[in-house]
């Protein structure tokens, strides 16, 4: 394996670790809104999170490049404080983030549906506020479910290319990730590359995906 | 004793709650056919059903008054609840449930709790390798550790084989008389209401039929 392999190889898996935590939070947060909130627009949240799923991953990349360029609502605020983003490091995480974050919401969601109300209300009789509620009682039932759809959505980020060659390019060293790299060594000719990363890219996903149904199934 | 004031009206769908009560007792049954609605009065007393109208008050303590608009909160009407289905949390083990509820104030202690409880060699278990005796057990400790006014019991018996019944209602007669901690406790078991009751309801239909010494307001066969 040449050093070039090896950097796309640790770079794609810590940059989609990166976007996993990036997603997170927030994937978590709208998740237990989906699951246990009516809210008015709540159907709006439900569609536009789950676009990135349908949307061709080029239009997405599409989409971020026009708000994170220096032009656009985004990229001109950080802009502003000297931070750029489009063909970054920073664009491929972001890319991996927005497009792993459907598969999270979703599995979290189904982790947090399948947790018992009644749970939730035993808690309070005993006197837990609803911080309390959720974090000791909520999110450790659901946790099983919000770890698969961080696996699955750390797996997605993997196989990201469409909008992370948008919005990200393709620069050696810097930005270049397994997809990608793969389609440019694949396109120039250099096919014993392009088979290297396909073998390490099957061989992550695989595991991800495995560990993933395993964590699922336990629930 | 404890002042129990029970006037209120709930409505689920079709079916119409009313209760009007006010009753001293150290334990209180409510007594009734499944469907009576004996579980939905405890669940208004515990703040899980918010009635249409009416007040509830335990020990002169207001936890529901539509005329005042009051309705404290599930988390602060300090009612140790223990449903029949009993929802021990079952990521955590015995000990973890039964120190769960944090509030300050007038809680047992625990190695009281658990000797009274019987829990000591339970307490490092899971709560899925438990007995349903047992763990009726932990959930009565674990309501009682978050200092309750009053302890609400869902047919605490019923998922308890009959040689091991006894226990639970010595549990029980243990927490009304050695803790002090008024019960109200929905049952369909004459013979248990009898045991630890002082003062029954018969439920009919969402109606108080009568309400008196257990003795008097069970029926006779």
């Amino acid at each position: 394996m040449t050093a070039e392999i090896r950097d796309i190889a640790i770079f794609t898996t810590l940059a989609a670790l990166a976007a996993t935590a990036v997603m997170l939070v927030p994937g978590v947060a709208v998740a237990w809104l989906l699951a246990r909130r009516q809210f008015p627009g709540k159907s709006l949240v439900e569609t536009v999170v789950s676009l990135p799923l349908v949307m061709p991953p080029v239009a997405t990349g599409l989409l971020l490049l026009w708000l994170f360029s220096r032009r656009g609502p985004v990229g001109a605020l950080l802009a502003r404080v000297g931070i750029e983003v489009v063909f970054t490091p920073a664009a491929v995480v972001i890319a991996m983030a927005v497009m792993g974050l459907p598969l999270l919401v979703r599995t979290a969601r189904a982790g947090f549906e399948q947790v018992t109300r009644r749970y939730e209300e035993i808690a309070e009789t005993l006197g837990a506020g609803p911080w309390r509620v959720f974090s000791t009682v909520t999110l450790p039932l659901a946790s099983r479910n919000i770890l698969a759809g961080a696996m699955l959505g750390f797996s997605r980020a993997l196989g990201e290319f469409g909008a992370t060659i948008v919005v990200a390019g393709s620069i050696p060293g810097r930005t270049r990730t397994l997809a990608v790299g793969i389609y440019t060594f694949a396109e120039t000719g250099q096919d014993q590359q392009a088979a290297v990363l396909l073998i390490i890219s099957v061989s992550i996903a695989f595991v991800a995906v495995l560990a993933s149904n395993r964590l699922a199934r336990q629930v | 004793m404890a002042a129990f004031d029970l006037d209120f009206t709930l409505q689920q769908g079709e079916f119409t709650l009313a209760f009007s009560v006010q009753v001293e007792a150290r334990a209180l049954a409510l007594f009734g056919a499944s469907g009576s609605g004996k579980t939905s009065a405890l669940e208004a007393v515990a703040g899980l059903r918010t009635p249409r109208r009416g007040r509830i008050a335990v020990n002169g303590h207001v936890l529901f008054d539509s005329e005042r608009h009051v309705n404290v909160s599930v988390r602060n009407r300090r009612t140790g609840y223990v449903p029949q289905d009993i929802l021990l949390f079952p990521h955590l083990n015995v000990r973890e449930n039964v120190v769960y509820g944090l509030r300050e104030g007038n809680r047992p202690d625990l190695h009281v709790l658990v000797e009274l409880l019987e829990l000591s060699p339970l307490m490092d278990r899971r709560v899925g390798s438990l007995s349903g005796g047992e763990r009726q057990r932990v959930a009565m400790a674990r309501a009682l550790y978050s200092g309750p006014d009053v302890l609400l019991l869902d047919e605490p018996l019923a998922a308890v084989d009959l040689p091991r019944r006894r226990r639970i209602v010595d549990a029980l007669l243990g927490i009304r008389d050695e803790l002090s901690v008024p019960l109200i406790y929905v049952t369909h078991l004459p013979e248990e209401a009898l045991t630890v009751a002082d003062w029954a309801l018969l439920i009919d239909n969402g109606r108080i039929a009568a309400s008196g010494p257990p003795r008097d307001v069970m029926p006779s066969d």
